[in-house]
């Protein structure tokens, strides 16, 4: 699916509270939370370690629900699906880049960007040409047969990065995407994530510490203490 | 559920194929199981050996006759006139010689066994000629028979085997007096083999038993005799007599000794395999631990919670089974074949048997070893599907 920002709203969050609870001590995270992104945007989250960066993310992928409020995405209501269901969701909608990376070390770099696939009712056959055409959007066609250990760190995310848009998904989530690698891999990663933004439309939602980071981004929102704002105040 | 046996293929080979980063600790459950499994097939391999030996000796149309009341020959007791009557009763098939009825006589002496020079109760039975043709079995492989009314003795290769001085040529005291082993017979792995033959008569007075006999041992004209066999002795006012097929003879005969074997065999199996299921339950939980951010990358990825439940399953049945394999290699490489001797709790002689690893206990060390595996990695199964993807992922 390639889609181009047009205004639609994509996600919408509405009054999210995500509390943790350990033990008997309850953490507040996120404090009625409202966010709306449209389609077709490269949305960069900021903040301070422990603001709530992650945990929007995972709210909005579908990785966790929220102890209060809605999340939409494309007009679904997905904290309501069943885990099953949220399950086939993420699978489908969303493509998922990680900081480290989290590759499967036993299998090849195709053998990874083919795992989403396998949740699909695609032939074999169809599955390796389908990694193929997202390993060569990252530029990787020649490392296809190379195991992770045998790959550069920016290697390695261009893979993680092939895996998150082999199935087209409607929406990237990266999160802290270049946190682990030194500035020239970085940039690169950057310049992947916005070409496929540009290009191919993908929605992006970047959760990241780096300002150099950030500013590939269309849009970008602080989270503090719970609360979005569109400069970082209060740090 | 196309999608969903996918998705198990993929985790499962994912758990397969990463085997190899947790060698050590898999290994050791591994091997914790097939300890147990070595342990419980050789211990049940005796019962399995007692069983078989016992099984061995009877024949479909043979029949036993003991004094009513009797559970064993040496409780046993009849006249001269008892066996000459059971050997006229219908049924019972002939050859040149007469009625195939064998009167026998039972008792037990002291010969030290071999391995710990400690003495058993050995079984020397008294026969006559018509012993041999109600047993067909029966086979003379070194020396001769007994002379009737000689002090001579035959010897099963059991109980040469197991117990000392019953070498052929050698001599063994019965009743005060030195008796040469004149020859050594088979009996088709039989109980026979774990006794020493004599002439009936000659028994007789040596132990001063006058005409008794303990037994009368029948071949019959077919199985489907026995019916009519038993319903003329046991019909018979001259006669107060128990007559039993051999299989069920021997059956009941070996019942204490195979059910206290198996039971205590269990029970060693059961305790092992305790510590065994804690070895699996620590290194599925290792494995667990170690895959957590694979299988929290699966789940948000899409997997579901079930085939990472089966692939964790998976390979702790696999490792199972290996331990398993290899275990019931050793109890068979280890154990089948090796031949010892026990009490036999109903006659309190001694029986020589092998050890008897089959396939059915082979089958059952594999089954067991097995369950171990599935109890041991059923919790650590559930536990990483059951932890929250985002915890996991942030665990990291």
């Amino acid at each position: 699916m390639t889609t181009k920002a047009n205004g639609e709203v994509l996600v919408k969050v509405s009054g999210v509270d995500k509390v943790f609870k350990r033990g008997s001590e309850e953490i507040h995270v996120l404090g009625g939370l409202d966010l709306e992104i449209p389609t077709g945007e490269f949305l960069a989250l900021m903040g301070p370690s422990g603001s709530g960066k992650s945990t929007l993310l995972n709210l909005v992928g579908g990785l966790d629900r929220p102890s209060e409020g809605a999340v939409e995405v494309g007009g679904k209501r997905i904290d309501q699906l069943s885990d099953r269901k949220l399950a086939a969701w993420r699978a489908r909608h969303v493509g998922l880049v990680f900081q480290f990376y989290n590759l499967m070390p036993v299998l090849s770099a195709q053998k990874n960007v083919e795992l989403p696939l396998l949740l699909t009712r695609l032939s074999a056959a169809e599955r390796k040409k389908r990694a193929a055409i997202a390993l060569d959007i990252v530029g990787l066609s020649h490392r296809a047969g190379h195991y992770p250990r045998q790959l550069s760190g920016g290697e390695q995310q261009r893979t993680g990065i092939a895996r998150a848009i082999v199935t087209d998904p409607t929406l990237l989530l990266c999160d802290e995407p270049t946190g682990d690698l030194d500035r020239k891999a970085g940039d690169e990663i950057l310049d992947l994530l916005q070409a496929l933004n540009r290009e191919q439309g993908k929605t992006i939602i970047m959760v990241t510490h780096d300002v150099h980071a950030a500013a590939r981004a269309t849009r970008t929102l602080h989270l503090n203490k719970g609360r979005l704002s569109a400069s970082p105040i209060d740090q | 559920m196309f999608n969903w046996i996918r998705q198990v293929l993929a985790v499962t080979r994912f758990s397969v194929l990463s085997l190899p980063q947790r060698k050590g600790s898999s290994a050791a459950a591994m091997l914790g199981i097939a300890g147990v499994v070595a342990v419980m097939v050789g211990v049940l391999s005796i019962a399995q050996g007692v069983l078989k030996t016992m099984q061995s000796s009877a024949a479909d149309e043979n029949a036993i006759v003991l004094r009513s009341g009797s559970d064993s020959e040496m409780m046993s007791g009849l006249g001269g006139d008892d066996t000459r009557i059971i050997a006229e009763a219908p049924g019972i098939a002939r050859n040149n010689l007469g009625a195939l009825a064998s009167p026998e006589l039972f008792v037990i002496i002291n010969i030290p066994m071999r391995s710990t020079g400690t003495d058993a109760n050995v079984p020397l039975r008294g026969v006559q000629a018509q012993a041999l043709n109600v047993r067909e079995r029966f086979r003379l492989v070194e020396g001769r028979m007994f002379e009737p009314g000689l002090n001579e003795v035959v010897v099963g290769v059991g109980a040469r085997e197991q117990f000392a001085g019953l070498e052929l040529g050698s001599s063994i005291l019965v009743s005060q007096e030195m008796w040469p082993v004149v020859g050594v017979f088979e009996a088709g792995g039989g109980l026979a083999e774990s006794e020493i033959w004599v002439d009936a008569p000659v028994l007789q007075s040596s132990y001063r038993r006058g005409n008794s006999y303990q037994a009368v041992y029948v071949k019959l004209n077919t199985a489907d005799s026995f019916d009519e066999f038993k319903d003329a002795l046991t019909s018979d006012p001259r006669l107060n007599v128990k007559p039993m097929r051999e299989a069920d003879y021997y059956t009941s005969q070996s019942t204490t000794v195979t059910n206290l074997i198996t039971g205590l065999g269990t029970l060693i199996a059961f305790i092992m395999g305790l510590g065994a299921i804690f070895g699996a339950l620590n290194t599925m939980y290792t494995a667990v631990s170690s895959r957590t951010l694979e299988i929290a990358t699966l789940r948000a990825l899409g997997f579901r919670s079930g085939p990472v439940v089966i692939s964790v399953l998976s390979e702790s049945l696999l490792l199972a089974f290996a331990g398993g394999l290899i275990g019931a290699g050793l109890a068979w490489l280890a154990f089948d074949g090796f031949r010892t001797a026990t009490l036999n709790w109903a006659s309190f002689s001694a029986i020589t048997f092998s050890f008897d690893v089959n396939a059915g206990l082979l089958i059952q060390g594999i089954v067991f070893a097995m369950l171990i595996g599935l109890i041991g990695g059923l919790l650590p199964a559930v536990r990483a599907a059951g932890q929250p993807v985002a915890m996991a992922l942030r665990e990291l």
